[in-house]
């Protein structure tokens, strides 16, 4: 869609929220929204497109009490804002927005948290995404490293890079509109997405990426939106596989699911950030015994998070079940990095290796 | 001389009167600003007990006139049923002369000391005769005495008896002149309305030196008086079992069955057979010594408590409620009467009511109301039996700070109703500490505690109710100027949103292009059902309306077309109508604070 073309539906579909909270008071109805529930609660698989979406349960929020009317009061003046930004071709980051709420009495923002929250509520209601309402995120998107080449359309011009000979170590930056880039040609076998900078480092150092033909992603913890995408276009345009490497505890594979399945935050973008396809490679709990990893007892805040997974839609699958309950017996977790124990090679000589062609990969 | 004769030359009897006039503390007259107060409330007791038993509504005035500079004119009137000519010197002019004494049953003066003894303090300050004007009846005129007491032998002194005309029917006019002074204006003032509290049957009309005060009435229905009962087993001494034995006629066994309450033939037996008496010997016969042996078995046995309902006259829960409710209006009043309970052969009730918030005092301690068969009391608060319960009562479970008495804007008034009110001292100020009134106190009081800590966690929740709503209604109009400036259009009326959030009935009308017709919706947001009837002035004769009007006229070339309307909470009523000419609408039957009527823009 043309620039100009996404900007007149976006200001339509904003003013379309304003239109209807104006009729509701005109008939005397207190104004009212509704939106999807935005808890795992209210997660369904989506048969056709492999991804998490939300449910069918809705959260109304009403002007009827106090905490609903300042809601609303807030949702109007974000409406208000991004229409005036549209029209003067502006953007701002979703941080800048927050402050300028400083200047907006009772609509005024908490905390960042809050703001973020309710542009992801615009998105869901007029299912654009927040690029769309110029509003780019503040965190850079991860690290590439590989053999691929992009063309990025920057604000300074049109560049054209390679993943391995055109960048230095940390590798090519995925910046944070990726509508903006452009795959031009790889020599790629597959996408491997890790969690720690060590292990990124540790590929690179021992030339994984060009004894495989891999692509090094570092995901930098949590996903930003823009790495999910950009795993999600390369999986679908390239048709290259994507592979997950993270530690070997509850919070990292919930990075997994992010990637795979979709976050629950942003599920109304699943179709569009999530990688069905993607593999998770480890650190299962199965390999701590396995390869008799070094590891650490599970703390309470760990067990919870791991019975939190057990109920959790994304995990309901033999596999995660089994791992799960698996690691809840051993009470351990392992770091990726944990490998170094057996020498430096051994992740890139034997553990990848294996898992790849486990996984099909190889 | 031998000292023991100069001695003996000086002793002599001294007459109850020179006895008082010595001892005045000891009747209330201690000072000239207690003076008085003590008087008026003697000769207020001796009107309202006068009209109790005449069964008839107490109508009292009370007059507090300055003749000079410390002299003050007390004139207290009633339309009691008046006293006869012969005795009226007695009543006013000798010390320790009553009806009552002798009796058993709750009444307000007993030992007629009281309006004798103003008498007598007007005597000792002034030297003023007192004048008293009574009449029995329209048979017989009224007459009109001036009285002084004549103090060595406590005997009346009349030095002017005359016939007069009198407007009134029946009644009895008191004036009496003493030294005083009026500093205790206040108490004086709380005086009268306290006893018009407990009295909400009597209205008492007060000129305090020009200053006017009406406490109506507010029960149209005389107290039924209490009848006078023998004394029970358990309530009696020595002393007055001897002068009872020694003026009966009966054998002892018929002595104890009509000489006391509630002793039967198979009580009198065994009483008679513990103290070891032969039944039929004449009570009269009886030695002290046996007398001793027979009070003690009348202790051991049991016997039925006294009957209350016929001696004590307590005032009703609602009768309670209706005097505090007209002399003080208050957001939540209760009342508790409890049952009659018993000390030493007494029989009691105690009474107790908590009134709240209104226009109390909301800072520093509640007021604390004691009231003894009737009468306030005003002084040594600290020393009664009340205000010793009500400080042992742990307020704060009931959600009251306390410093002794429970603080903040409370009322908390108590009665005990008894044949023998246990006062401290003879100037009736404060009721002993009996555990048996105690008990009862601090149960009464428990119980009303309770209802009112409801009373008061459904009005804090109530009002947090109305604070959040109130937020709502802060945010809306933001809402809706913000809205209406992302839609560039005229900023909405958000009264009916207001109306809907604080609970109130909002009527809309609207006028539809599209169907040409005209609608008219009530929304009933309140927690009750409303009835109102709506009006609607309109051109359009509503013929067809959805809803059948009750009611159809013309007024000039407009219909006044009326509708009785019945709207369940939380639910709505709406009619439409052909026509689309302007029409007003309007609403009779809802407060006006709980009413919207809006004129929507036309569709």
């Amino acid at each position: 869609m043309r620039k100009e073309e996404l900007d007149r539906l976006a200001d339509t579909k904003l003013y379309d929220i304003a239109d209807k909270w104006y009729n509701q008071m005109q008939n005397a109805l207190i104004p009212f929204i509704s939106l999807p529930t935005r808890t795992k609660h209210n997660i369904e698989y989506d048969e056709r497109s492999e991804v998490w979406k939300y449910g069918d349960r809705e959260t109304l929020r009403n002007a009827n009490n106090a905490k609903g009317a300042t809601h609303l009061l807030k949702m109007a003046y974000v409406v208000w804002f991004i229409r005036q930004q549209l029209r003067e071709n502006r953007s701002s980051t979703l941080r800048e927005m927050y402050y300028i709420s400083e200047g907006w009495k009772r609509a005024k923002f908490g905390a960042q948290d809050e703001s973020n929250h309710l542009i992801e509520d615009l998105e869901i209601i007029t299912e654009l995404s927040r690029e769309a309402f110029h509003l780019r995120p503040e965190e850079d998107g991860a690290s590439v490293y590989g053999p691929l080449r992009i063309k990025e359309n920057t604000r300074r011009g049109e560049k054209v890079l390679h993943c391995q000979e055109d960048v230095g170590e940390s590798g090519y930056s995925i910046p944070n509109n990726i509508e903006n880039v452009d795959f031009v040609e790889h020599d790629a076998k597959f996408v491997i997405a890790m969690e720690t900078g060590g292990m990124y480092a540790r590929l690179m150092e021992n030339g994984f990426d060009e004894e495989y033909n891999a692509i090094l992603v570092h995901l930098k913890g949590q996903p930003a939106r823009a790495t999910r995408r950009f795993l999600h276009r390369i999986n679908d345009e390239l048709k290259l596989p994507v592979v997950v490497f993270t530690d070997g505890d509850p919070w990292s594979y919930r990075i997994y699911a992010s990637v795979a399945y979709g976050s629950i935050k942003a599920a109304h973008m699943s179709e569009t950030l999530a990688t069905p396809s993607a593999q998770f490679i480890g650190v299962q709990p199965s390999d701590i015994s396995h390869y008799n990893l070094p590891s650490d007892t599970l703390s309470e805040k760990d067990i919870e998070a791991l019975k939190a997974e057990l109920t959790d839609p994304r995990f309901d699958t033999d596999y995660w079940r089994r791992e799960i309950n698996l690691q809840l017996k051993l009470g351990l977790k392992s770091e990726q990095q944990a490998f170094a124990a057996r020498g430096l090679d051994y992740v890139t000589k034997e553990y990848l290796p294996a898992r790849l062609s486990e996984l099909g990969v190889l | 001389m031998d000292l023991a004769e100069e001695l003996a030359a000086q002793q002599r009897s001294i007459s109850v009167a020179e006895f008082f006039e010595k001892n005045k503390h000891l009747l209330g007259f201690d000072s000239p600003t207690r003076g008085i107060i003590t008087t008026i409330k003697e000769a207020i007791d001796n009107s309202l007990d006068a009209c109790e038993e005449a069964e008839v509504l107490p109508d009292i005035y009370v007059g507090i006139k300055r003749v000079d500079k410390d002299v003050y004119r007390i004139i207290v009137e009633d339309n009691g049923p008046g006293i006869i000519p012969k005795q009226v010197p007695y009543v006013f002019g000798k010390l320790l002369y009553g009806s009552r004494f002798h009796q058993i049953k709750q009444s307000r003066g007993q030992q007629g000391i009281g309006i004798s003894a103003a008498v007598m303090y007007a005597q000792l300050t002034t030297g003023v005769p007192t004048v008293v004007i009574s009449r029995t009846g329209h048979k017989s005129k009224a007459h009109r005495f001036e009285i002084l007491i004549k103090t060595e032998q406590n005997e009346p002194q009349v030095l002017k008896d005359e016939e007069i005309d009198w407007d009134r029917m029946h009644g009895t006019r008191v004036e009496i002149e003493f030294k005083s002074t009026l500093a205790a204006k206040k108490k004086l003032i709380d005086y009268l309305r306290y006893t018009a509290v407990v009295n909400p049957h009597a209205r008492i009309q007060a000129d305090i030196d020009g200053e006017k005060y009406t406490y109506e009435r507010a029960v149209e229905q005389a107290i039924v008086p209490p009848k006078a009962i023998a004394p029970h087993p358990h309530g009696i001494e020595f002393g007055q079992l001897k002068r009872m034995a020694d003026t009966s006629k009966d054998k002892v066994k018929d002595f104890l069955i009509n000489g006391f309450s509630r002793v039967g033939e198979k009580s009198a037996d065994e009483i008679l057979g513990i103290a070891k008496i032969k039944p039929d010997r004449k009570a009269s016969g009886l030695t002290s010594d046996e007398l001793k042996v027979l009070l003690d078995a009348m202790q051991t046995v049991q016997i039925p408590p006294p009957p209350a309902s016929v001696c004590l006259s307590p005032i009703g829960e609602e009768s309670i409620v209706q005097g505090i409710d007209k002399e003080y209006e208050l957001d939540f009043v209760r009342s508790k009467t409890r049952k009659s309970q018993v000390f030493s052969g007494h029989p009691f009730i105690v009474e107790a009511a908590i009134g709240y918030g209104g226009k109390l005092d909301g800072d520093g301690p509640g007021q604390l109301l004691r009231f003894a068969n009737r009468v306030p009391l005003l002084y040594q608060q600290g020393a009664c039996v009340i205000t010793e319960a009500v400080s042992g009562i742990n307020w704060k479970l009931y959600n009251l700070s306390q410093q002794g008495l429970p603080m903040g804007p409370v009322l908390i008034l108590v009665h005990v109703a008894s044949t023998n009110v246990p006062f401290t001292s003879e100037s009736k100020d404060a009721i002993a500490a009996i555990p048996e009134i105690q008990k009862e106190i601090t149960l009464a009081l428990q119980e009303l505690g309770r209802e009112l800590k409801n009373f008061i966690s459904r009005r804090d929740k109530n009002r947090q109710v109305e604070e959040r709503a109130r937020a709502v209604c802060a945010i809306l109009p933001d809402i809706a100027a913000k809205v209406s400036e992302i839609v560039e259009k005229p900023v909405p009326d958000v009264t009916p949103l207001e109306a809907q959030i604080m609970r109130k009935v909002v009527v809309k009308k609207r006028v539809n292009n599209e169907t040409g017709k005209t609608e008219i919706v009530i929304n009933n947001f309140t927690r009750n059902a409303v009835t109102l009837t709506l009006y609607c002035m309109s051109p359009d004769n509503a013929a067809d309306s959805l809803v059948k009007p009750d009611f159809t006229d013309t007024i000039g070339d407009e219909f006044n077309i009326v509708w009785k309307i019945n709207v369940e909470p939380e639910s709505s009523w709406k009619t439409e109508f052909s026509g689309t000419a302007h029409s007003t609408v309007s609403v009779r039957g809802v407060e006006e604070k709980l009413l919207v009527v809006v004129d929507l823009a036309g569709i």
